[in-house]
């Protein structure tokens, strides 16, 4: 039998190792899997390098997960932010290492890894900073980028509903990054607020088959910005 | 010196607009461009796109209605169009990229009469560097336009012959919206679409410092 259920944020995080690659789903206010973060943070890894369309806001979630000093790299295309201070600050002090990529590139380089593509040429970034000593080559006319995988030891996602055997739905923008970075993790650790019953997910409208999926937790859906809904459900 | 009025924030977003055509696919980007969104001519079907995964986009949310998993690129909540869709980031890059957007309109902190983009950095050594989805937008739609004020602060031209902030793109700019006037960004240089009313064709090359051929 099939459960990919876990009991609880802890379970579902066991094991990650230090040095680990972390996916970190969420763009702005949605999708984040703020669960998942608070408990790596608990969970204690260290030398992470992190993959996040951001590099966090205020001080909790990625941002509380930075300020640990447990990640050395940071993987993203939009770092600096209003309120990034604690990047800010760790970048300046040269404690955290940071590799800019243009955030179609970063979406392009997890769904290569999760779909065994070997690396990909793209015209985003051509002739510019971000694509300094990097391979090109004039393909149907059009420079063009040599661009790798990005492979994930774990991805943290947030999605809506799941089932036991990890099917996935998601809820409005909050699906962003989570099915790409799904597929591109040896382990995928998901959040959901509900859980069907095999069968209740409509086929048709799964995004995120079960085989991406390792564990599931489910979580309350808190009124927080992070949550997705700041009013009444 | 003529006597000219420039054209204010939503006098240009209007001008913008008036160049989307119904049906069109549009990208608008963070900041000014997003006015366009409330200058576009009744009775036309334009479909937006933001780059979190979102087609069919409609106007803010209204107080109260907020849904923090309906948000668009600037993260503010906003709403979904009957009709509209959502799709995962490597979706949503691969329409910007795989050019199936028809229009997107960018801001800029500088342009080359050929059409290169600078508006991700201004390559200041203690400015920490982001770059979101520019140089993607910059170079997947069928057409790229920036809105811009043509002259900074300082009445330096924001066109030039080539631009000395870090670039988002090479000759990818369409067609330039100002504050002065609108032009096209050719292999040959600049091309004059019009002119805010007062400005003479001479003033104009000469506040850009660049020849600008005529429409």
């Amino acid at each position: 039998m099939i459960n990919k259920i876990a009991a609880s944020v802890a379970e579902a995080l066991a094991g990650v190792a230090d040095g680990a690659t972390v996916l970190i789903g969420g763009f702005g206010t949605a999708g984040i899997p703020t669960e998942l973060i608070d408990g790596l943070i608990e969970q204690g890894a260290r030398d992470l390098t992190v993959v996040n369309n951001n590099a966090g806001n205020g001080e909790t979630g990625l941002a509380a997960l930075l300020k640990t000093g447990r990640v050395s790299k940071i993987i993203c295309s939009f770092p600096r932010q209003a309120d990034s201070q604690v990047f800010d600050g760790l970048y300046r002090g040269g404690k955290i290492e940071l590799e800019l990529v243009p955030q179609g590139n970063l979406a392009e380089r997890l769904r290569a890894a999760g779909a065994g593509i070997g690396a990909f040429y793209t015209p985003t970034g051509f002739g510019t900073e971000l694509a300094k000593g990097k391979e090109t080559r004039v393909l149907n006319g059009r420079p063009q980028v040599l661009e790798y995988p990005i492979h994930g030891d774990v991805a943290l996602i947030k999605a809506e509903r799941g089932d036991r055997w990890g099917n996935l739905v998601y809820r409005k923008a909050a699906r962003n990054f989570g099915p790409v970075m799904a597929t591109a993790a040896r382990r995928t650790i998901a959040t959901v607020h509900e859980i069907a019953e095999l069968g209740e997910l409509d086929p048709e409208a799964i995004i995120t088959p079960g085989i991406h999926v390792s564990k599931l937790v489910k979580i309350e859906r808190i009124a927080t910005q992070a949550g997705g809904f700041k009013g009444a459900v | 010196m003529s006597n000219y009025q420039k054209r204010g924030k939503d006098e240009l977003a209007r001008r913008v607009a008036q160049d989307i055509f119904d049906g069109a696919y549009v990208n608008l980007g963070i900041g000014m461009p997003t006015l366009v969104a409330n200058h576009l001519p009744a009775g036309l079907e334009v479909v937006l796109h933001s780059e979190n995964g979102v087609l069919g986009m409609g106007p803010a949310a209204a107080e109260g209605e907020e849904d923090y998993d309906l948000i668009n690129a600037g993260k503010q909540p906003v709403t979904l169009l009957p009709g509209g869709a959502y799709f995962h980031h490597a979706d949503s890059f691969g329409m910007m990229r795989g050019g199936h957007l028809d229009i997107c309109v960018l801001g800029a902190f500088q342009v080359s009469a050929t059409g290169d983009l600078a508006n991700w950095h201004t390559g200041a050594p203690d400015a920490i560097p982001a770059v979101g989805g520019a140089m993607d937008l910059a170079i997947g739609a069928k057409q790229t336009w920036v809105m811009m004020d043509l002259l900074d602060k300082q009445g330096r031209s924001k066109i030039v012959s080539e631009c000395s902030y870090p670039l988002t793109g090479i000759a990818c700019v369409k067609r330039i919206y100002g504050d002065l006037a609108t032009l096209a960004c050719t292999p040959q240089g600049l091309r004059l679409i019009d002119l805010v009313e007062g400005l003479v064709h001479a003033e104009l090359e000469r506040l850009l410092g660049l020849p600008v051929a005529a429409g």
